[in-house]
């Protein structure tokens, strides 16, 4: 299978103060790749660099290939829009839109994009709902706030509304970090689910998970690609010296 | 013994500091009161439906009323919302959301500037530009009125933006909506209810304004005529009005600065009823 993702000597900054350096790798597709390092290591710039992100924060600059299907998407003639498009996201808070309804918040992305069509919306909200685990819990209330509903819902909603659009990747950015163990758990689920159509790739830094729901982990340290592989191998058999010790629980 | 004297000194401190706060607001609320009983109490009388259904008096005419000033008014703070509002919006949009442009530092800080202009100056522009052109008039007016309402609308959006969460702007702009959408369909609306605050409360600060008016159109008797002739104003009336011999002119002076409060007072209960009590 090709990768989903071929990144060439991927660089990012925060004005003066460089990120990631030179970063090298494959993102397989239908596949969750997680990206595990301590705090600061870089995680969040990295797969914010995936979907173009990185840049809507004002004195953040990057250099290197990204490319996704074989197309680099920091080439010119890219729209970060439509690459945003193809590449979902879920970030680490719910965020839900206060003031638009569950309903309003899973087509927000079609609405948004001039989709009026009130049976095509209708299919997309149910089908996004039930991808995300999440139907059967608000069919009745899709007219609620989504900020009625609880952290776990919220996320799972904001999950849907990211699938809502087609999108052929879904980034995860510590999406369970703000969640209590039950939710965590149905959301790894869902994310198992995913898998099956969708490539995935999770930042956490909790690396039980990343050990539970991944097919291959990325070890990031100080902005630099220290060690990436098979999930199994890189938690039974790490060939690099700090990946152990992290994983050990060393440092981190 | 003396941990008790001590607790008995605060407790003296506390009188004394509760007597002065009350104190100040007794005096803060002497003034209000005090203008709201007379308007009130020397306008009552003039207000029947002849104050509303009437224009301005003639030398010698009995009773008259100011319907020709209401008429007048509401088409100029109409007009000059019109100009106004879109360009303080957009001011505030582009100062909250485009920050990254070293052009929002040159336009905050003339936006502040502009608020700290006496109202007679951007009258006394405003007849250079216009007056001078086609004569005093409604449109020349509303100009400064407008003008004057522009860095209040632009302060007011600003904040009312920059108070959304990055968060809400993230989840738009991850779902592939362009940003000139997510200002639009997603920070503007969050903010929709503030917006609107800072909207009412630039028309509350014009309604009454009185000096750009003089150099703009002046004072108009009658009703409204077109866009190029002046129209009427209620804080002209009280000002001509009240400079008057004729009784009954004093009386609709009165009559028009109970209208001009009650008019502020509404915006201000919008505002509160907007917000819930948060200005």
């Amino acid at each position: 299978m090709a990768p989903k993702f071929e990144i060439e000597d991927l660089n990012a900054w925060f004005n003066s103060k460089q990120v990631l350096k030179n970063i090298n790798m494959k993102i397989e597709e239908k596949a969750v790749t997680a990206i595990i390092g301590p705090s600061g290591c870089g995680k969040t710039t990295f797969i914010r660099c995936l979907n173009r992100m990185h840049e809507a924060t004002p004195g953040a600059r990057v250099s290197g290939k990204v490319l996704f299907n074989g197309v680099n998407i920091y080439d010119n003639g890219v729209d970060p829009v439509m690459i945003r498009r193809k590449i979902g996201m879920v970030f680490q808070k719910p965020n839900p839109f206060p003031m638009m309804s569950i309903y309003d918040n899973v087509a927000a992305g079609l609405k948004l994009n001039g989709v009026r069509d009130k049976k095509t919306l209708d299919v997309v909200v149910r089908r996004s709902l039930e991808l995300a685990n999440l139907w059967d819990e608000v069919k009745y209330e899709l007219n609620n706030s989504g900020a009625s509903l609880s952290g776990g819902q919220q996320q799972r909603l904001c999950i849907a509304r990211a699938l809502a659009v087609e999108p052929e990747v879904l980034l995860m950015d510590e999406s369970c970090s703000a969640l209590d163990p039950i939710a965590t758990a149905k959301i790894e689920i869902l994310i198992r689910k995913l898998a099956e159509n969708y490539t995935i790739v999770i930042v956490t830094h909790n690396m039980q998970q990343a050990a539970r729901v991944s097919d291959y982990t990325a070890f990031l340290y100080l902005g630099k690609l220290i060690e990436y592989g098979p999930t199994k191998q890189i938690f039974e058999n790490p060939k690099h010296e700090l990946t152990e010790k992290y994983l050990t629980g060393e440092f981190g | 013994m003396s941990k008790i004297n001590c607790y008995k000194f605060r407790i003296i401190k506390d009188y004394i500091a509760r007597f002065l706060v009350y104190l100040s607001l007794t005096l803060a609320l002497i003034p209000i009161i005090s203008i709201l009983y007379e308007v009130v109490q020397r306008s009552v009388f003039v207000i029947n439906l002849d104050f509303f259904i009437n224009s301005a008096p003639t030398v010698g005419e009995k009773g008259g009323g100011i319907a020709n000033a209401i008429q007048g008014t509401l088409i100029t703070i109409s007009l000059a919302s019109i100009i106004g509002t879109p360009i303080g919006l957009m001011s505030g949009v582009f100062l909250s959301e485009y920050s990254e442009y070293k052009l929002s530092l040159i336009v905050r800080f003339f936006s502040d500037v502009l608020s700290g202009i006496p109202s007679i100056v951007i009258g006394v522009f405003a007849y250079a530009l216009i007056v001078r052109s086609i004569g005093f008039s409604v449109i020349a007016a509303a100009f400064a009125l407008a003008i004057i309402m522009i860095p209040i609308i632009t302060r007011t959006t600003e904040e009312a933006l920059k108070i959304v969460p990055l968060s809400l702007r993230e989840a738009a702009i991850a779902l592939g909506v362009p940003r000139w959408k997510t200002v639009i369909a997603i920070v503007l609306r969050s903010a929709r209810k503030a917006v609107t605050t800072g909207i009412l409360l630039s028309i509350a600060r014009i309604a009454g304004e009185s000096a750009p008016i003089l150099v703009t159109m002046g004072y108009w008797r009658w009703w409204f005529e077109g866009l190029d002739r002046p129209v009427a104003n209620l804080a002209l009336n009280v000002f001509v009005f009240a400079m008057s011999p004729f009784e009954n002119w004093i009386a609709l002076a009165w009559g028009s600065a109970f209208l001009l409060i009650l008019l502020v007072l509404w915006i201000s209960i919008a505002v509160r009823v907007l917000t819930k009590g948060r200005y």
